[in-house]
């Protein structure tokens, strides 16, 4: 494994008395796509502006290459910021902009500076920008502006602010295609920092959740989306059906009141658990064929599929996502596969949830052999 | 005109009557004035001894450079001192304290002073304590400057206050983040981008500063005469009301000049809010 070029280690921020941060140990790699991925006010901006070096870690290490930069300031910290607003200087244009930090350096050539502005600026498509001012340039360009001037700085690691978060549902979506594209480009850790969980699934390599100053899970998209280790986050990233169930034995789980075949094993016998269903791993049959019945409450039309929502009969609601359109009022079945359920433990910690992973998917392959 | 309309006029009039009464009228009464001489038949007298006296082109030199060193002095001290108050906690109350000797009277703070300078006064005790002997500081060119940049401090301070108000945080971070120390931090993004609060302080110290009279009497001791002190004395004494109405003329085309110079330019890219 390779030396992480960020480490956080316990990291607290306290604030008077509240504590924004509590006790964050994240590793960060070369050339990867990372994101902190959590709503409003759970911490996630505050590490952010920790490693940057714009606020203080309270209690706690933070390593870059292995060396402790607590009390490294700001302008010393080989990491560069896109911040949410951009904080494009406007007494300036846009080439003055871009070169801002190269010239404070006092060691480049006009010509060497104008070499890199040009790079900077052609690798996020704003080539022959260079004399306009930024009051002249659309949210957009003014976004791209802001990257340039950072990865001109050729930096270890680019941190960004909801960079996306102004930008119009169109632009946000193809920017997204090119930070990942320019991530790959370049080779330079990102760590991307955003409370939409559609920009954090697209994008990343792996996604660090939080909630409340804490990191609740982490992992690549497909593992957090497809095996959510709590509630919050089941709920946070995707929609889901969540449902209280106990878990019979291993690989048998009951909810609703029925007794269902699922791929999750390793917790105690008849012990309390929550249940995920997927609304798109749900789906729509006839009453005798579904392993549930349920009655179609409301549909919408979402463009690609249908949002449907349905009661069972003991009350409890499904949102189900289908191709076909239902019919209001009818009574249809559900069906799903065993390995669409995910079962929850209630209060497990990462590492526990790691480990009994670990250790029921060992026995599986030795089963398997 | 529909009455919306004249609804809205009407709601001019008391403002504009004022500007009419006090402030076209008087200013066209002053330009009309400076062509009449002491007969009260036109001319062009008043100008031609104007710009032919070394007297009064040293006056002007004179009033120019007052203003010019008390405005220096007043920014010097205001500009940090309003850097200094937007980072404390009770700002609101500190800017407030700031502003108040701005509700006393210019005279009973002029008065306060010829105590406090006077040969007995506190500035001379303090002096005492070391072993000074009592100064003479009234009357000197040392406690005009200093009593006129007392004055107008507050004047300085609020307008560059806002300006560091309005001033987004995440410039500075930005800047730091690019790797500039805290003076290239200040110098480069901080002074450019409150430069406008600089110029508005500039202006409303220096114009007023131009035409001093009273302090430089009261304090100055008529050491310093200033164009203000010269239309005074022609108005109120030697009676050459004409002469005294171009040297106003002067002024007000040099406080025009002066604001068009230290005005917004409105080409330059500014970010809109």
């Amino acid at each position: 494994m390779t030396e992480p070029i960020i480490r956080l280690k316990n990291v607290v921020k306290r604030y008077d008395e509240t504590e924004v941060l509590k006790g964050i140990d994240i590793d960060l790699e070369q050339g990867k796509f990372y994101t902190l991925l959590g709503p409003s006010g759970c911490g996630k901006t505050t590490i952010l502006r920790i490693i940057a070096g714009f606020e203080d870690a309270t209690e706690g290490d933070v390593l870059f290459n292995g060396k402790r930069i607590n009390d490294l300031p700001a302008n010393k910290r080989k990491v560069n910021t896109v911040f949410q607003n951009y904080a494009l200087f406007p007494h300036m244009n846009v080439h003055d902009n871009v070169s801002f930090g190269l010239r404070l350096q006092k060691k480049f050539s006009k010509q060497e500076i104008d070499d890199r502005v040009a790079t900077a600026l052609n690798s996020v498509r704003l080539k022959g920008y260079a004399d306009r001012q930024i009051s002249e340039l659309s949210g957009g360009q003014q976004q791209r502006v802001a990257i340039a001037r950072a990865i001109v700085m050729n930096p270890k690691m680019l941190l960004l602010d909801e960079p996306l978060s102004a930008l119009d549902a169109k632009l946000r979506r193809d920017m997204q295609y090119e930070l990942r594209d320019l991530q790959q480009r370049l080779g330079i850790t990102f760590l991307f920092v955003t409370h939409d969980q559609e920009e954090a699934l697209a994008m990343s390599d792996e996604i660090f959740v939080m909630n409340n100053g804490n990191v609740l899970q982490s992992g690549t998209p497909v593992d957090i989306y497809d095996e959510p280790i709590n509630h919050f986050v089941a709920d946070f990233i995707g929609e889901s059906n969540i449902l209280n169930g106990t878990m019979v034995q291993d690989y048998e789980v009951a909810f609703v009141g029925k007794t269902f075949e699922c791929a999750d094993a390793g917790m105690r016998p008849n012990e309390p658990v929550e249940v995920v269903l997927r609304p798109e791993d749900l789906d729509i049959t006839t009453v005798e064929a579904g392993k549930l019945s349920v009655t179609i409450d409301s549909q919408l039309f979402r463009g690609d599929y249908y949002e449907i929502v349905a009661t069972d009969d003991d009350k409890n609601e499904w949102l189900v996502h289908a191709t076909n359109p239902a019919e209001e009022g009818q009574k249809v079945g559900l069906t799903f596969d065993p390995y669409d359920i995910h079962v929850m433990r209630l209060h497990e910690t990462e590492a526990d949830f790691d480990a009994r992973l670990e250790k029921y998917e060992d026995a599986e392959e030795e089963a398997g052999q | 005109m529909n009455h919306r309309q004249f609804a809205n006029w009407t709601y001019y009039v008391p403002y504009g009557l004022w500007i009419g009464l006090f402030v076209i009228a008087p200013v066209g009464l002053i330009i009309y004035q400076s062509f009449l001489n002491l007969n009260n038949h036109f001319t062009l007298q008043n100008y031609v001894t104007y710009f032919k006296s070394g007297t009064y082109l040293m006056m002007t030199v004179n009033s120019l450079w007052w203003a010019f060193l008390i405005t220096v002095f007043t920014l010097l001290i205001s500009y940090p001192a309003a850097y200094f108050i937007h980072q404390l906690k009770h700002r609101q109350l500190w800017i407030l304290l700031t502003i108040l000797p701005t509700w006393i009277n210019l005279l009973l703070k002029a008065y306060a002073f010829i105590g406090i300078f006077s040969q007995s006064g506190i500035a001379n005790q303090f002096l005492g304590l070391f072993g000074i002997a009592p100064q003479q500081i009234l009357f000197t060119n040392f406690s005009f400057v200093f009593v006129a940049t007392y004055i107008q401090i507050p004047f300085m301070i609020l307008p560059i206050y806002n300006a560091i108000d309005d001033l987004d945080l995440s410039y500075i971070n930005a800047s730091r983040d690019l790797g500039a120390t805290n003076w290239q931090t200040f110098t480069k993004v901080i002074w450019p981008l409150t430069m406008p609060g600089v110029k508005s302080g500039v202006q409303s110290v220096f114009i007023p500063s131009l035409s001093l009279f009273m302090l430089t009497r009261l304090i100055g001791g008529n050491k310093v005469i200033t164009l203000g002190t010269a239309i005074e004395e022609h108005f109120l004494t030697t009676m050459n009301w004409g002469m005294g109405s171009t040297i106003g003329v002067v002024l007000i085309v040099a406080m025009v000049i002066i604001m068009v110079l230290t005005g917004e330019r409105k080409t330059e890219g500014r970010l809109s809010r």
